[in-house]
């Protein structure tokens, strides 16, 4: 049946396959089918859902769409953004804790893993594959698992703290210590209160000597353990990319007598761009999605000082029930990628256009 | 290639420097590090640098499990040893005999291995539809994927839990599994893969009569093995460490998973004190599966997270 169908189709703009395509259409469908009912299911309709949960006054009894729930517009929004209140507090305190989290984070984990992979990459290196699987291991563990790790490491009698103490140092309380390390830093050359101009209420019902206040200590220990589980997983991305860049390239450069910082500069740097872009969006999309950890670790404690917005959006749901405004934190987070992903890229792009 | 030494300076090194090109070319790594020249000093540096990283990358794991054979007030008294001066096993006594552990453990162990399963079966399903399968749509359930993939799993935490409860699956393994079953980057991973399979392989099958589930199961299918292992680890590695979902997807004592319990266990709600022992053997035992299918198939785990995030 098949064998007339097909000759016929040789004449016809896709020879060969096109006869049995009714077939194959039925087929490619039924294939996909599982995917897009699942991913449909638990991803395009939950984030409906959701939308409409952020725009409603639900308070998480009963169903959603039931008769008592009711349209409240962007009252959601508003009561985070501009109510001043409790809430737009808690909301500008996740913001800033995370923002910290973030500008300290990608800038480091992308440095170290380039160093790493850099490093790695040395082709005269002997037990190349026992660094990375050192420096990877940490990457494939859960972050409960590492989060639990770091807990007793930096607790007040724990590892770190014996250590330093054998250095004479003196380690803080690490994660019951909310302290922001500007805030410290300034304190130790003597300013210990707000200038009367960041004194004031700033944005979102935070003053600016809070926003400066810096990541607390707390955070810090949250901002080492990001640091320590992904930097290999990116220093995999790097040594890829490294590997790629032909040798005759690198040899070119050596020829022309290049220091080795010249060529890393000059030569190997401008190749891995579109690397550094992949690494760096990667980063900022993790480093604001920041919940395991918190879970885990802190609970947001000590004094709020590592909420983050996604364990707030869960925090309003689930323990106040206050669903709608958690939906919003949900929706105004993922804005927030979105927007930032957007800015990178053409930050990266804008330069990039200069360099060469 | 000797006839255009100008085009090809890198191929040519013998006018440049006679020094090196009466070293053998053959042995790029005498030629270079004798090229770099005396670069004894800088390469040990380079080891000293990496020895002491590598230290500060494994050591917390080393503590973890040396810590987790000491005493309550070893562990507060003496973090950074090695070797626990009393050795004791109370902590894994009291996690399998006298706790939920093996219940985490067990529960762990079904939704990873349901989700596995149903990860690899379905995103290879989709992935050879994607890259073989002509049919009408098929460029737009490419462009949904693509968009579906950029959505935050955070952002999912609460809509997740709506829609599971409004299901009816709520508090059961179905709601634990069933939203974990589908994944577009798996479905990317396998449509990559087969699209670099040569067709004329199917196209015998095909031609003595075969039915495109035939062809996928006995022949595409076999020949995509290291798809398919890549798959798995990035399945079981996924599921095994999710946490997000189960706190929202289930709240009964029966279905805790391991990365559940842990994470309430580390906040202190398995009783008094700081219970470092049994907190650090728990997360013991918690990163034992995946630091073994990560030994066991290190090498392509190596490639894969490089390959799959690649372009």
């Amino acid at each position: 049946m098949t064998a007339p169908a097909r000759t016929t189709s040789t004449a016809t703009r896709r020879p060969r396959r096109s006869g049995v395509r009714s077939g194959e259409a039925a087929s490619g469908w039924l294939f996909i089918t599982p995917v897009i009912v699942l991913l449909g299911l638990f991803l395009v309709l939950p984030v409906v859902m959701a939308a409409w949960v952020s725009l409603s006054d639900w308070t998480g009894r009963g169903s959603p769409f039931s008769d008592d729930v009711s349209f409240v517009g962007g009252q959601n929004y508003s009561d985070l953004l501009f109510g001043g209140g409790l809430a737009t507090q808690d909301f500008g305190t996740a913001l800033r804790n995370n923002a910290w989290y973030v500008v300290l984070v990608v800038p480091i984990q992308t440095a170290l893993s380039l160093f790493l992979a850099v490093m790695v990459n040395r082709k005269i290196l002997r037990g190349s594959s026992f660094f990375r699987t050192a420096f990877y291991f940490p990457s494939v563990t859960s972050s409960v698992a590492i989060t639990v790790l770091f807990l007793f490491l930096f607790s007040a009698t724990g590892a770190v703290n014996k250590a330093l103490s054998a250095l004479s140092v003196n380690g803080p309380n690490w994660f019951a210590d909310p302290r922001g390390v500007v805030h410290l830093g300034l304190g130790a050359v003597g300013v210990d209160q707000a200038p009367s101009a960041l004194a004031g209420s700033g944005f979102l019902g935070i003053s600016a000597w809070q926003w400066l206040a810096g990541p607390s200590v707390a955070m810090c220990v949250l901002i080492l353990m990001a640091v320590f589980t992904t930097s290999g997983t990116f220093m995999l991305l790097f040594l890829a990319a490294l590997q790629h860049i032909s040798d005759e390239v690198d040899e070119a450069a050596l020829m022309d007598g290049t220091s080795n910082w010249q060529r890393f500069r000059y030569v190997t740097l401008p190749m891995l761009r579109p690397t550094l872009f992949t690494v760096m969006t990667l980063g900022l999309i993790g480093t604001w999605q920041v919940f395991d950890q918190i879970y885990t670790g802190t609970q947001g404690g000590p004094a709020k000082t590592t909420v983050t917005p996604a364990y707030l959006s869960y925090t309003a749901s689930f323990q106040s029930q206050q669903w709608g405004r958690g939906a919003a934190i949900a929706f105004i987070l993922f804005a927030i990628i979105v927007v930032m992903t957007i800015l990178q890229r053409q930050a990266i792009r804008g330069r990039g256009g200069d360099a060469t | 290639m000797t006839a255009t030494p100008i085009h090809e300076p890198a191929a040519e090194p013998a006018p440049v420097d006679d020094d090196t090109s009466s070293s053998q070319p053959r042995r790029p790594q005498t030629w270079r590090s004798r090229l770099r020249g005396g670069r004894a000093g800088t390469s040990a540096l380079v080891y000293a640098v990496l020895l002491v990283l590598a230290i500060m990358y494994i050591y917390p794991f080393l503590i973890q499990v040396a810590t987790s054979f000491k005493t309550d007030p070893e562990a507060v008294s003496n973090p950074l040893a090695l070797v626990p001066q009393v050795w004791s096993t109370a902590a894994y006594e009291r996690l399998f005999l006298r706790s939920d552990f093996p219940i985490w453990f067990r529960n762990s162990v079904v939704v990873t291995l349901c989700v596995t399963a149903g990860r690899v079966f379905f995103c290879s399903l989709a992935g050879y539809a994607l890259a073989r399968l002509r049919f009408p749509g098929r460029g737009f359930v490419f462009a949904a994927l693509v968009a579906v993939m950029a959505v935050p799993g955070v952002v999912l935490l609460i809509p997740r839990f709506l829609v599971v409860k409004q299901l009816g699956i709520y508090d059961t393994f179905a709601g634990m599994i069933i939203p974990l079953l589908a994944d577009a980057a798996g479905v990317f991973i396998m449509k990559n893969y087969f699209e670099s399979i040569p067709r004329s392989v199917e196209e015998a099958a095909r031609i003595d009569g075969a039915s495109t589930f035939r062809i996928y199961r006995s022949v595409v299918l076999p020949m995509a093995r290291p798809a398919l292992i890549t798959l798995v680890i990035l399945s079981f590695q996924g599921s095994w460490n999710e946490l997000a979902h189960f706190i929202v997807s289930a709240e009964s004592a029966e279905l805790v998973t391991l990365t559940k319990g842990v994470a309430q266990l580390a906040s202190g709600q398995l009783g008094q004190g700081s219970q470092f022992p049994l907190k650090l053997a728990a997360a013991v035992i918690m990163t034992i599966p995946v630091a073994v299918l990560f030994f066991v198939f290190q090498r392509r785990i190596m490639n894969s997270t490089a390959g799959a995030v690649k372009e």
